[in-house]
């Protein structure tokens, strides 16, 4: 899994490509969004339609961004949702949770 | 109905790299036997769930403990059954992961995304040690 990373407008976005899965995707997810906090990010888009698989520690990761980043008085929201990413995030109740938008630039706006 | 000899076993060691490669495997059986792209995902999902809980809670990650995976056909249903090496556990201990006190914990939902995608799911403790998962899916129209 690879996770490309940009600055827009004052958000970093993060773009996650391929499998979010325990093990490896997971631990790259949680650097990633490590990275972009010491770096002095506050904002947090997720761009996820390169997204191909996504399991409960993938998921269990994106609920511990979103509490870091929130905690620290910052935003994190999501993007592109790719229609199996939307599926199981619905299943535990979590779409209702994260802040999600059918584009980037949409998402990017709404900061 | 007894269930019919295993058409695909694997046996691994106790380390989350292995569950790709069990995916895969388990993905081409399951197409062979007539489940759509849609229903594989899902049912994808729910063995990298119980190989990812055997490893992680039922071996404790020893490297040395294997996971074994089997897929069987019994009638029109695939029968899947994870078996790991730990001490076992109570699945009625599980935390149910839509609580509002659970929906920001990081961690509980394997199982739940278990029962979600599968048609059934047991538990059954082995007398020679640790416990197997076996995971059910209706097959409609097996080839």
């Amino acid at each position: 899994m690879k996770i490309d990373a940009r600055h827009e407008q004052g958000v970093t976005i993060l773009e996650p490509k391929g499998k979010i899965t325990i093990g490896v995707g997971d631990v790259a997810l949680r650097e990633a969004v490590g990275e972009a906090l010491e770096a002095g990010a506050r904002n947090i888009l997720f761009n996820l339609s390169g997204v191909s698989t996504i399991d409960s520690s993938g998921i269990g990761e994106l609920v511990s961004a979103y509490t870091t980043v929130t905690n620290r008085g910052g935003k994190l929201k999501l993007a592109c949702l790719p229609s199996k990413v939307t599926d199981i995030l619905q299943i535990t109740q979590l779409i209702s949770v994260f802040e999600v938008h059918d584009t980037e630039a949409e998402g990017l706006a709404s900061f | 109905m007894a269930a019919e000899e295993p058409q695909v076993r694997i046996s691994v060691a106790s380390r989350f790299e292995h569950i790709d490669l069990i995916q895969i495997v388990f993905d081409d059986a399951l197409a062979r036997f007539g489940l759509d792209d849609d229903a594989r995902h899902w049912v994808g999902i729910a063995i990298r769930e119980a190989v990812a809980n055997a490893i992680e809670h039922g071996n404790r990650r020893d490297p040395t403990k294997e996971v074994d995976v089997e897929l069987a056909f019994d009638g029109e249903e695939a029968v899947i059954r994870v078996h790991d090496r730990g001490e076992g556990f109570d699945p009625e201990e599980v935390e149910d992961p839509l609580a509002p006190e659970n929906l920001l914990k990081p961690n509980g939902r394997g199982i739940f995304y278990m029962k979600s995608f599968m048609d059934g799911i047991e538990y059954e403790p082995r007398p020679d040690g640790g416990t197997v998962v076996i995971l059910r899916k209706r097959i409609t129209d097996p080839s």
